[in-house]
C-alpha cells in the first residue's frame, strides 16, 4: 500500500522533476562548477581549482557598492509596488461591489502587458526626456524656467520604469489573498464599531500577509536580477549586480561572472527564506 | 600629417598596384600548397555549372555578427547571386562572441573584429581562411596586407586589422605578424569613429576630442558605454587635453586604466554626461531628442540624425601633435572549423562574393568602406564616389543603401575623402590585456 502510493507520490512530481533537472538544476551545477575554475583570459577555462574568483569578489568595495545600490533599488520598488498595488486590489475587492466588473477591471489592469516590457519602458523615455511631455508641459504653464534633468537618466526614472513594470506581481497575488477574506468579518467588525481604517490595520493587512509576501517575492528577485532597466532608464549611468557580471561575460571572463551570479543566488535566496519565514504560504494557499 | 586633403582615387589605385607586385613575387614560393579550390575557383558570380548549382542549392550559410555590418539585404543579394542560401542574424557584440566561443556548430560565418578574431583564433574556434582563393586578394588595400596606407604606417595602438588577419598553418591558435598563406579573418566593412554633436549648439567647430570633456557641455555629453572602446574614446580626450600620454591606448597599463577610470568617474560626479549609449539607436535618440549635444558617435548615426531634420556634424579629428585622430574598427568574415566539403566551397564562394563590389558599393552608401574600394568603385556612380570615397560636394541627391534621399546636392561629407580619414585613424578597437581590470574599473565608473 505504501509502495504503491510512493509510486503515485513520485509519478505526480515526475513531470515537475523532469522540468527542473536539465533545466535548473544542471545549469546551476555548471556555473557552480564554473565559478572555481581558473581562466585563461581568452575565454578558456582552466580545470584547477582556486577561491581566487569568490576572493576578488569578496574583497572588491564594488562588490559592495553593486550590492548596495541595487538593493536600493529593489527596496524603493518595492515599496511603490507595495502602496500602489495593495490599494489597487483593495478596491478591487472591497469597493466594487459587482464581482463581474471587479474581474473585469482587475483584467483591465494587465492590458499595458500584453506589449512587452521593453516598450513599457522604452516609452517612458519621450515622456521623461529633457524635451519630453512633462517638461514641455511644466515649461509651457512655468512652473518651471529650464528642464527638469532628473527625470530621465536617473535612480528616478529606473524606479518609476520598475514600479510601473512590476506592480501587477503585487495586485495579482494581493487580489488573490483579499478575495478569501470572508466579508462577513468585514461587517462584523463594521456593526462593532470598528472605522475603515481600523478595518484596513486590524483585518485586511494581516489576512492579506501571503499576497503581500507573494507579491514581494515576486518584486524584489525580478529587480535583483535585473539589469537592463538600470542600464536604459539610468542613460546607464547606474550598475547593477547583474550588468557588472554581464560586463565580465562579454569578454568570456566566466568564471569571475559565474562566481557573481552565485553569490548573487545565494542572496536572493536568503531574501526570499526571510520573506516566507513570515508566512506559512502552505497553509493559507490551502485555506 | 592630417592636412592632407582629397586624394583622388588614383592614390588608393597606386597603392594597390604596388601591392600586387609584392604579392606576386612572394606567390612563386608557394607552389608548394596545392588547388583544392577546383570547382568553385573559377566562376564566382555568374552562373554555375549545372551540376554544382544542383549540389548547392540545399546549402544554407548562417552568417552571424553585429547589425552594422551583417545586413540582411546583403544576404538576400548574396542568395539571389550564388544560388545557395545565406541567412544573416544578428547578435549584439558581446553576444556574438559568446556564441561563436560556446556555440561554434550553429554558426558557418562569424562576422569578427580584429580583436574577436585573435580571440576567437586563441580558442580554435575557427579555420584559416586560405589566402590563394579569395580572388580579390591582391586588389585588398595595403591597410590589410601591409599595415600602411599612401605610405603611411597605419596606427598599431589597439588591435589593428592587419596584426590580426595571418596565421601560418590553417589551425594556428597564435597570430603572425605579415602576409601568410592563411587568413583568420576576410575584411568586409570598416570605418573611422569619432564625435558626433550640434552645429546650432556648439558654435565653433570640433576638431578635437577634449571637446567631448569641455565644461561648458557640463550634463548635455555623452559617452560610448562599451568597456573596451569607449576607454579608449575617453583616453583621446585626456590625451587631447594634455592630462596624460598613452603608451598604446589599445592595451593600457593598469596605471593607465586607473587615470583614465579616475578622471571619468570625477567628471561623472560632477554631473559631466548626461548618458552613456550601448547601441546605435540610443546614440541616434540622445542627441536627436535633445538629451545630448555632443558625444562619441558613429558615422551613420550621425547621418540617422540629419536625417530626422535636425542639424548634426561628424567632427574630423585628424591626428595633431601626436593627439586625437579616429577609433577604428574593421568587421571580417572567419570560417567556422566545423565547414567542410561542399558547405566549406560554399563559403569561399561567399567570401568572394563578398569582395567583388555589390556589398562594398552598398556599405559606402551609409558611410562605410570595402577593403577592396576598386571592386565597389564599379557598382557606384561616378557622383556617389566622388562623394563618399573622394570627400567631394555632392552634384546630386546623395540616397541611403535602401534608396531613400539623405543629403541634398551640393553636401560634403563629413571628415573628408577615404584617405583623409584612415590616414587619421589614430587606434584600433581591441581586447586589452587587463581587459578583466579595466571591465571591474568601468563597473567602478558606472556605480560610482
Amino acid at each position: 500500500m505504501s509502495a504503491r502510493s510512493n509510486t503515485a507520490g513520485w509519478l505526480y512530481v515526475s513531470p515537475l522533476v523532469a522540468v527542473l533537472i536539465p533545466f535548473f538544476l544542471v545549469p546551476i551545477v555548471v556555473v557552480l562548477v564554473a565559478s572555481f575554475l581558473e581562466h585563461d583570459g581568452y575565454g578558456g577555462m582552466i580545470a584547477h581549482f582556486t577561491l581566487e574568483n569568490y576572493k576578488d569578489l569578496f574583497t572588491s568595495e564594488l562588490t559592495l557598492r553593486l550590492y548596495l545600490g541595487t538593493i536600493k533599488f529593489a527596496l524603493l520598488t518595492w515599496i511603490g509596488t507595495l502602496l500602489i498595488g495593495f490599494w489597487i486590489a483593495y478596491f478591487l475587492v472591497f469597493h466594487v461591489r459587482n464581482q463581474l466588473l471587479a474581474i473585469g477591471l482587475f483584467l483591465l489592469c494587465t492590458v499595458p502587458f500584453w506589449t512587452s516590457n521593453i516598450i513599457r519602458m522604452i516609452s517612458w523615455i519621450p515622456l521623461l526626456g529633457k524635451q519630453g511631455l512633462v517638461n514641455s508641459v511644466l515649461m509651457s504653464t512655468g512652473v518651471i524656467d529650464r528642464p527638469l534633468a532628473f527625470l530621465l537618466f536617473s535612480d528616478f526614472a529606473v524606479v518609476t520604469a520598475y514600479i510601473h513594470q512590476l506592480t501587477i506581481f503585487m495586485i495579482v497575488p494581493l487580489f488573490n489573498s483579499m478575495s478569501r477574506i470572508d466579508k462577513r468579518t468585514i461587517e462584523a467588525a463594521r456593526d462593532a464599531g470598528a472605522s475603515r481604517f481600523e478595518i484596513v490595520r486590524y483585518i485586511v493587512l494581516p489576512m492579506s500577509r501571503t499576497g503581500i509576501a507573494l507579491g514581494s517575492i515576486f518584486v524584489l528577485s525580478i529587480v535583483m536580477g535585473d539589469f537592463f532597466v538600470v542600464k536604459v532608464m539610468s542613460g546607464g549611468g547606474s550598475a547593477s549586480i547583474v550588468s557588472a557580471l554581464f560586463e565580465d561575460i562579454s569578454v568570456l571572463q566566466y568564471p569571475p561572472a559565474a562566481a557573481s551570479a552565485v553569490v548573487l543566488l545565494v542572496v536572493v535566496v536568503i531574501m526570499i527564506a526571510a520573506i516566507l519565514r513570515t508566512v506559512d504560504i502552505r497553509k493559507e494557499l490551502g485555506r | 600629417m592630417g592636412t592632407e586633403t582629397t586624394t583622388p582615387a588614383t592614390g588608393i589605385e597606386k597603392a594597390d598596384a604596388a601591392d600586387t607586385t609584392v604579392d606576386r613575387s612572394k606567390r612563386s614560393l608557394l607552389k608548394g600548397a596545392a588547388a583544392t579550390a577546383g570547382v568553385a575557383g573559377a566562376q564566382a558570380i555568374t552562373g554555375f555549372p549545372l551540376i554544382w548549382a544542383q549540389e548547392i542549392k540545399d546549402i544554407e550559410l548562417r552568417h552571424v555578427g553585429v547589425s552594422y555590418s551583417v545586413v540582411k539585404a546583403i544576404g538576400d543579394q548574396a542568395s539571389k547571386d550564388l544560388g545557395f542560401k545565406v541567412t544573416m542574424q544578428n547578435l549584439d557584440t558581446s553576444a556574438a562572441i559568446n556564441r561563436f566561443v560556446t556555440q561554434p556548430n550553429s554558426v558557418d560565418i562569424a562576422d569578427v573584429e580584429g580583436w574577436q578574431a585573435k580571440l576567437a583564433t586563441k580558442r580554435g574556434v575557427l579555420q584559416g581562411i586560405e589566402r590563394r582563393r579569395i580572388k580579390e586578394f591582391d586588389n585588398i588595400l595595403p591597410i590589410f596586407t601591409r599595415g600602411e596606407i599612401g605610405g603611411k604606417v597605419v596606427s598599431r595602438q589597439g588591435i589593428s586589422p592587419y596584426e590580426a588577419m595571418y596565421i601560418t598553418k590553417p589551425d594556428a591558435t597564435d597570430l603572425h605578424e605579415g602576409v601568410t598563406d592563411w587568413m583568420t579573418f576576410l575584411p568586409q566593412v570598416y570605418n573611422a569613429d569619432s564625435i558626433g554633436y550640434r552645429p546650432d549648439l556648439i558654435k565653433h567647430p570640433v576638431t578635437e576630442w577634449k571637446e567631448l570633456i569641455n565644461p561648458k557641455f557640463k550634463g548635455k555629453a555623452a559617452i560610448l558605454d562599451v568597456p573596451a572602446i569607449g576607454i579608449m574614446d575617453a583616453a583621446l580626450c585626456f590625451e587631447s587635453a594634455g592630462e596624460i600620454k598613452y603608451g598604446n591606448k589599445g592595451n593600457m597599463t593598469r596605471k593607465e586604466i586607473d587615470f583614465t577610470i579616475d578622471r571619468l568617474i570625477e567628471l561623472k560626479r560632477q554631473g559631466h554626461f548626461r548618458a552613456t549609449w550601448t547601441t546605435f539607436d540610443q546614440s541616434v535618440q540622445l542627441m536627436a531628442a535633445g538629451e545630448v549635444i555632443i558625444q562619441s558617435m558613429w558615422s551613420p548615426a550621425v547621418a540617422a540624425v540629419r536625417v530626422k531634420g535636425m542639424p548634426c556634424i561628424y567632427a574630423p579629428v585628424n591626428i595633431k601633435n601626436g593627439r586625437e585622430g579616429y577609433r577604428g574598427w574593421c568587421n571580417g568574415m572567419a570560417l567556422m572549423r566545423h565547414l567542410s566539403g561542399k558547405k566549406l566551397e560554399a563559403a569561399y564562394e561567399y567570401l568572394n562574393w563578398y569582395l567583388s563590389g555589390w556589398q562594398g558599393a552598398f556599405v559606402a552608401r551609409y558611410g562605410y568602406y570595402s577593403p577592396v574600394p576598386s571592386t565597389a568603385k564599379k557598382n557606384l556612380s561616378p557622383n556617389e564616389w566622388a562623394y563618399w570615397y573622394e570627400g567631394k560636394p555632392s552634384k546630386d541627391v546623395i540616397l541611403d543603401p535602401y534608396g531613400v534621399p539623405m543629403e541634398k546636392a551640393g553636401a560634403l561629407r563629413d571628415g573628408g575623402s577615404f584617405m583623409e580619414r584612415v590616414t587619421n585613424i589614430s587606434c584600433w578597437n581591441t581586447l586589452m590585456d587587463e581587459a578583466q581590470y579595466m571591465n571591474k574599473r568601468w563597473n567602478d565608473f558606472k556605480s560610482a
